[in-house]
């Protein structure tokens, strides 16, 4: 089933967000893709607990703060969100676009905003030589089916929650071995102990070093070779789930044939669109000459882009520009 | 100006100038030097990593909590680890020794 709306936004970080809002007040109505499981994007996965300084009028914010009361601001406007996928491709129709992801979500637009910030989370893969042939048969870097690790001998790899968590888990019906460069780890304090009480009885192994090489595969078993202080050792497991946090990747939009300026998307400063009329591209995302990867550059790109995607949007209607100070019309829409 | 002595990926040495109210990883990236930072520099990843010569690595102030927890992201740590967004430079530092991680 495609659905339907006026401007797909590609990315639900601070930027995204505050589209939503001045599309809103010219009544086009957003729908949000992002490939996180949860908005606000790099503020709310890289840092949701470090101040920002440098929103006009706050002079303090957290990460997380900022994208919750951004949330609350946009409400009125009732985006819909699909998150946890990642657009893949789009497609051009007589009057826009149709937006497909990676899970088949499809949704058919007037146009598409990307506010992608540096690209999509994607996980960060060790530099393991070949691993990439391994990749979805013994290496995995997230879970969608546990059953298949059942009385499997498992490594994991990694000191934060996903790892600890993992290995808490699977240690039920696997044979699990943490694999991690220090006793330390930045998990939450819970799943450490839990974790070190497993050790403890014996229903996991821990080992410190970090994973260097896949040195052979033999009835579809790894032989993998880590190192400690200097030392190497090997360890033949049925999986290796490494986890290592995120990075940002451009992703597919790399694909859509938009003029790019390395791995940035160009566009003009009165309309924010791409070489490609009606996508459009705001925030960490794009590039012209002076431009300052700020969230406040992004609130500004927004509000001009909208001006440009209302005349897509009701090529037959004049755009009056008000203020939601004086404007009554405004107002009843933000429901205040 | 104080200098710095910076191996790349590639193993090619080179020498900068630099300013010391910068910190390691801005100075770096200014002089275009292949470092990602993909966070800005609040601690928050681990794209900025580097090598720091033996001789040097006790120069520097410790490293604090958060970035030996970010660390964790980082392949191939080594004793020398540290992320360059975390060390200020200052005059002190003059002939500082570093070599950029791999990716």
């Amino acid at each position: 089933m495609t659905e339907k709306t006026d401007v797909v936004i590609i990315g639900a970080g601070p930027v995204g967000l505050f589209a939503v809002f001045e599309l809103g007040l010219l009544n086009i109505k957003c729908h949000l893709v992002d490939n996180l499981d949860k908005v606000g994007g790099q503020c709310a996965e890289l840092y949701p607990e470090k101040p920002i300084y440098d929103i006009p009028s706050r002079p303090v914010v957290t990460g997380q703060q900022l994208t919750d009361e951004l949330i609350k601001q946009i409400n009125p406007f009732n985006p819909k969100f699909h998150l946890n996928q990642q657009v893949e491709s789009i497609a051009k129709t007589d009057d826009g676009w149709i937006v497909q992801t990676n899970i088949g979500t499809k949704v058919e637009a007037k146009c598409i905003v990307v506010a992608a910030g540096a690209g999509s989370f994607v996980p960060r893969k060790p530099p393991i030589e070949n691993i990439e042939n391994f990749e979805n048969k013994n290496v995995f870097y997230a879970i969608r089916d546990k059953s298949i690790f059942k009385n499997k001998k498992i490594l994991i790899a990694g000191g934060g929650d996903s790892a600890l968590d993992w290995t808490n888990e699977l240690s039920k019906d696997s044979n699990v071995t943490l694999i991690h460069r220090r006793k330390e780890f930045r998990a939450a304090p819970d799943s450490v102990s839990k974790m070190q009480e497993l050790e403890t009885k014996g229903k996991i192994k821990f080992l410190k070093g970090q994973i260097k090489k896949i040195s052979k595969i033999q009835n579809s078993k790894l032989m993998l070779e880590y190192e400690n202080d200097d030392e190497r050792s090997n360890i033949e497991v049925d999986y290796l789930l490494p986890f290592f946090g995120l990075k940002m990747e451009l992703g597919p939009i790399a694909e859509w044939g938009l003029n790019l300026h390395e791995n940035l998307i160009k566009v003009d400063t009165e309309k924010f669109e791409t070489s490609t009329p009606s996508i459009f591209a705001i925030g960490d995302i794009n590039w012209y000459p002076g431009k300052l990867k700020l969230i406040l550059s992004g609130f500004h790109e927004s509000a001009l882009m909208a001006q440009e995607v209302f005349k897509y949007c009701f090529p037959d209607k004049k755009n009056i520009f008000r203020y939601t100070t004086s404007s009554k019309e405004l107002q009843k829409k933000l429901g205040v | 100006m104080p200098k710095l002595r910076i191996t790349d990926r590639s193993g090619k040495k080179s020498e900068i100038e630099y300013d010391s109210n910068f910190t390691l990883m801005e100075t770096l990236r200014d002089n275009g030097y292949d470092i990602e930072a993909s966070c800005g520099g609040c601690c928050a990843c681990a794209t900025c990593h580097v090598y720091i010569d033996k001789k040097w690595i006790n120069k520097l102030e410790n490293m604090d909590d958060d970035e030996e927890s970010m660390l964790d992201q980082a392949f191939d740590v080594k004793n020398n680890s540290r992320l360059s967004c975390q060390i200020d430079l200052s005059d002190e530092l003059d002939g500082l020794e570093i070599e950029i991680a791999p990716e």
